[in-house]
């Protein structure tokens, strides 16, 4: 009963969810739209990035690399198989499936991208990965401009548009149920613990470095499928979407809204989505008032806004219910 | 063999720029444990100060020594103190706390710098400052004269590179081994605790440790302009990393480790990109980085010192 309680929890978003996404996607067109895809991939990107940076407390700072593994994956498949149609289906449902298998792909070669990452750095302190991690995303760069078969620095242009509302919104549940079930399942203690001081884990016998490692494949999965819906939904797969500045404003949105909390991610990265449209004339100082917002924030509240705590632990009302063990630790 | 000698000089003038900027990552972790993020862009910002010294000067009509070692000392000492004030204001307040904090926020230094110098110039004020994202070009200090001994190019550039990079290092492995200075920092480096205790001003060895770093990274940005003299605000970026892996390849806090480090990757980069891939250069480094993790996370030279409660 209770596998089957935690599997229709699991399951349960996704179909209401779909509903509900249904009926946005019919209601809603033009450039709103847009931004509100780009919108829900950000929040895919700071979930998932809230499992290595908030969850376990290491520092990954090449999530953009890993986009790039993912979207270059899907990117590839979909265009391989433009022309080819399932049998007994019509041609959009067809494309539909191959966009699935494309985005499953991209998942899967990101989170290699990731082990190979990952293995050798998480095994020492923290801040050794976030060095590799910039260099990985610099090196993805690198090999992109340099193989002709990724298109170099042009990339690869006409991509069908096969990302659409329903798309992003499955992607954001499936990123936010996967953090919040991993959260608070062993693994996600596990992680927790990493966290809060990773000798005592690992003296309680914590496999703190395979734990570490499974959490950055997973996380790196996902930026995988951010990557593969965003090439399909400004068509378009280029170096240029990838660069570190993309990383960091996937970090800015975690570390804003909180290490370890996952709806403090996703209303920052609603509202830093939301906000960039409303800043377009100000482009070049965005970066500035980013990278100031990181140092201000680091010295007078370094935890983010909501800290380890989510949305209904500050509410009075409902409060109290949960994530209380969480956010109490060591100083 | 010309083919070799010539791959020998130009990795041996790229690896003594590697080193030199090494060394200051490896000091700043020797006392801090910390990544220094904005140590490359430290460097950037030695390269615009040493730009803005040369042109104030006007060393492209007339260039004389005299020119030369007034925008190296320039150069040297204001990136010195833009290190000190980056410690001050950036990392002391948070020394206490995780150390994940510091990492953040040096990020952010570290993006502050480079994207702050990418602002468009500010008008009326004589230089273009900030020098906005196009690329500059760093003036010749002194007229460039070139040798070909047997087939190898070698200009004088180089040469002066070499020997300025390593009368520094000399300089600095004094001052770390025998002097007063040098001596507490590897106290405070040792165990930052127990120096403060035996009378060490642990705040001032830190300070100190960020200027020297910081000026030697200035001396490393004049020294490449020599040789590569395009010059903009993204530059720390690539050699910061690459100056990082030279560190850890040394073995990280170790300052003869450095040293090394930087020579042999940028040998290794010379060798492997003039022999076999070109185009993929600047993935050697970070190849080399994955490779000493997996087999000596240590480096060469370092002690792996586990962590202690």
């Amino acid at each position: 009963v209770r596998a089957l309680r935690l599997v229709a929890q699991s399951l349960l978003p996704f179909i209401a969810g779909l509903a509900v996404l249904w009926m946005f996607s019919k209601g809603l067109s033009g450039s709103w739209a847009i931004v509100l895809m780009v919108a829900g991939i950000n929040i895919i990107l700071a979930v998932s990035l809230n499992v290595v940076n908030g969850f376990t407390g290491q520092f990954s700072i090449g999530h953009a690399g890993f986009m790039a593994v993912g979207a270059y994956t899907a990117a590839k498949i979909t265009t391989a198989l433009r022309f080819v149609q399932i049998a007994g289906i019509s041609s959009d449902a067809s494309d539909q499936v191959f966009f699935l298998l494309a985005l499953v792909a991209g998942m899967v070669a990101a989170a290699l991208a990731g082990l190979l990452v990952g293995a050798p750095s998480l095994r020492l302190r923290g801040d050794y990965l976030a060095i590799v991690t910039l260099g990985f995303n610099e090196i993805i760069r690198v090999i992109i401009e340099n193989t002709p078969f990724l298109g170099q620095a042009t990339g690869i242009s006409g991509l069908p548009r096969l990302t659409n509302f329903v798309w992003v919104g499955m992607g954001v549940i499936a990123t936010v149920v996967m953090a919040k079930r991993l959260a608070e399942s062993t693994h996600g203690r596990a992680l927790l613990a990493i966290r809060e001081d990773e000798i005592a884990a690992e003296a309680m016998g914590v496999d703190t470095t395979s734990y570490k490692v499974r959490a950055f494949v997973i996380a790196s999965a996902f930026a995988g499928l951010a990557g593969g819906l965003l090439v399909h939904l400004i068509q378009l797969c280029t170096p240029r979407s990838f660069t570190f500045i993309k990383s960091f404003e996937v970090v800015v949105m975690v570390v804003l809204g909180g290490m370890g909390s996952v709806t403090g991610s996703i209303l920052a990265a609603l509202v830093l989505s939301l906000a960039l449209e409303g800043l377009r004339e100000v482009q070049e100082f965005r970066m500035v008032m980013y990278a100031l917002l990181l140092i201000v924030l680091m010295l007078t509240r370094p935890t983010g806004i909501f800290g380890t705590r989510e949305i209904w632990d500050i509410l009075p009302k409902w409060g109290r219910r949960r994530g209380q063990d969480v956010a109490g630790g060591s100083p | 063999v010309t083919e070799f000698l010539q791959h020998l000089v130009n990795g041996t003038s790229v690896g003594t720029i590697y080193a030199l900027i090494a060394l200051g990552y490896t000091m700043v972790y020797g006392v801090l444990k910390l990544i220094n993020f904005a140590h490359g862009d430290v460097y950037m910002v030695g390269a615009f100060v040493g730009f803005y010294l040369a042109n104030a000067m006007g060393v492209e009509e007339n260039p004389t020594i005299g020119k030369a070692v007034v925008i190296f000392v320039g150069s040297m000492m204001i990136c010195g103190a833009l290190g000190v004030l980056i410690e001050r204001f950036a990392y002391r307040p948070l020394r206490q706390r995780p150390r994940l904090t510091s990492l953040i926020t040096a990020i952010g230094v570290s993006l502050l710098l480079e994207f702050g110098f990418q602002l468009p110039s500010i008008p009326h004020l004589g230089i273009p400052f900030p020098p906005g994202p196009t690329p500059r070009f760093f003036p010749e200090i002194f007229t460039r004269v070139d040798w070909e001994p047997g087939g190898v190019h070698i200009s004088n550039y180089d040469i002066v590179s070499f020997l300025l990079a390593v009368g520094l290092m000399i300089a600095l492995q004094y001052v770390v081994y025998r002097t007063k200075f040098g001596t507490s920092m590897r106290a405070v480096s040792f165990d930052a605790q127990v120096a403060g205790l035996m009378g060490v001003n642990v705040n001032r060895v830190i300070a100190y440790t960020f200027a020297l770093g910081s000026s030697l990274a200035a001396a490393a940005a004049l020294l490449f302009a020599g040789s590569r003299p395009r010059i903009d605000p993204l530059m720390g970026l690539n050699l910061g990393v690459k100056a990082f892996v030279a560190a850890v390849f040394g073995g990280i806090g170790n300052v003869p480790g450095a040293m090394v480090g930087g020579l042999a990757l940028g040998l290794a980069e010379e060798y492997v990109s003039g022999y076999m891939m070109s185009s993929y250069r600047d993935g050697i480094a970070f190849a080399l980085l994955i490779v000493v993790l997996l087999v000596r996370p240590a480096g060469l030279f370092g002690t792996f010192r586990p962590e202690k409660v």
